[in-house]
């Protein structure tokens, strides 16, 4: 979706500012959103994709205004809300009011270090010889799906080299709606006059990691 | 995006200075526990995890084991989640690692564009700077001046070359080792790998920073 989070290359920003000596979290809340989302992953049963598109799918304004531990809740509040796991009236009311809906799994103290060991790697078997190989020319196709995607913007309809194959991996843009769809995953490696016009700094090259669906040949 | 105001009245706060994202969370947090979705003690062990035990210290002893040993720096290069695998680091948001290498032609720096991909296991939770939208937008377009954002710069002979994390593949920079720690021990080296040298929008301290 064309959303505020396509951040790459917009000319709307300032300066990086970093922060001498920055805290893990800057407030006792940012702790509390970070690991009920870490934990809700569990019961709730999304994946990484429904997540991100979650957070991301906001009108700009939202997106732009809400520091990123507000974004994860807002995302998390949306997941849990269209699955029933909590209602719009016990957000309000801040307690809860109707009984808990059943979940498969949740994440006692004594699982922690395994569902953080295990993480969710997104790997799959290949079942069939990539399209592209290294040092192939690509180009990325002009799509504009109103639904997720990783293929930012900035990268759409340009020609590029493919430099790494990763294997086949689980494809976001149809994991966010349930279907795993594993695709071969490529980093595709572009100059910056081809991504900024004479203007681009010709010493720069800047990739991005793009599925094969995402690609056709240059 | 940048994490402004809100975070800034923490250290004051009593219960009738909530501000209004405080009471959500924390009636969020009541409800999903009262439902049995969640375990307060599961919260905590969270919390503690990445505030003691997942951070930029893991990469540091990565990069000075590769400093120190060129055999694994090898195997880093080659296939870099079994190698820091090796030092006890795996798992969520670094299932899929490869580490890039700077060299004096060529300078590497890591971004998410579209949200705030790191790799956790060596490099712990991204800093707010790393999430937000000046770095994001900028880093892959004028890396130069996010460099001059930090403070320094690479020789104009210098290519530089951004990573954009789109996909679930965690990038992570191995530095050049500063001059003059010939003979040093992986520990003492450690202490001159920065988190920011890691991502590309540092450079390792010098000795004498650290003598």
């Amino acid at each position: 979706m064309e959303g505020a989070h396509d951040m790459g290359g917009v000319a709307w920003s300032g300066p990086v500012l970093p922060e001498p000596d920055e805290p893990v979290f800057h407030a006792e809340w940012e702790r509390r959103a970070f690991a009920i989302t870490l934990a809700m992953g569990m019961p709730g049963g999304w994946n990484i994709d429904m997540s991100r598109f979650a957070r991301e799918n906001r009108p700009p304004e939202e997106y732009l205004s809400k520091s990123y531990y507000e974004i994860w809740l807002a995302g998390l509040e949306q997941l849990m809300l269209e699955r029933g796991l909590v209602t719009a009236d016990e957000i309000e009311a801040g307690k809860p009011l109707h009984p808990a809906k059943p979940v498969a799994r949740t994440l006692s103290s004594d699982g922690v270090a395994a569902m953080l060991h295990r993480g969710g790697p997104t790997q799959r078997e290949v079942r069939s010889p990539a399209l592209f190989a290294v040092g192939d020319r690509v180009r990325t196709k002009m799509i504009h799906p109103p639904t997720h995607t990783r293929l930012p913007r900035y990268v759409r309809g340009h020609v590029g080299v493919v430099e790494l194959l990763h294997g086949v991996h689980v494809f976001p843009d149809s994991n966010a709606l349930g279907q795993e769809n594993p695709q071969w995953l490529y980093t595709v490696i572009f100059d910056g006059r081809e991504l900024w016009g004479p203007d681009g700094d010709a010493s720069v090259k800047t990739s991005v990691d793009a599925w094969e669906s995402y690609l056709e040949p240059a | 995006m940048t994490g402004h105001d809100h975070d800034h009245h923490h250290h004051d706060h009593d219960h009738s200075e909530l501000s209004e994202t405080e009471l959500r969370v924390r009636a969020l947090e009541t409800i999903l526990t009262e439902k049995g979705y969640v375990d307060p003690a599961a919260l905590d062990l969270l919390i503690e995890t990445y505030e003691t035990k997942v951070g930029p210290r893991n990469g540091a002893r990565v990069v000075a084991r590769a400093w120190s040993d060129p055999a694994f720096r090898a195997r880093l290069l080659e296939d870099a989640t079994p190698a820091i695998g090796e030092l006890g680091y795996a798992g969520r948001q670094g299932e899929h690692i490869v580490a890039v290498e700077n060299t004096p032609r060529l300078h590497n720096m890591v971004v998410c564009t579209l949200c705030s991909c790191y790799p956790w296991p060596v490099l712990g939770l991204p800093p707010v700077w790393y999430k937000s939208a000046p770095f994001r937008s900028k880093a892959v377009k004028d890396p130069r001046g996010v460099l001059a954002d930090f403070g320094f710069a690479v020789p104009d002979s210098t290519e530089i070359r951004v990573w954009d994390s789109t996909a679930e593949i965690r990038y992570f920079v191995l530095p050049m080792r500063p001059a003059g720690t010939e003979g040093w021990s992986e520990q003492r080296l450690a202490d001159l790998v920065t988190r920011d040298s890691m991502i590309g929008t540092g450079l390792p301290k010098q000795p004498h920073e650290v003598a």
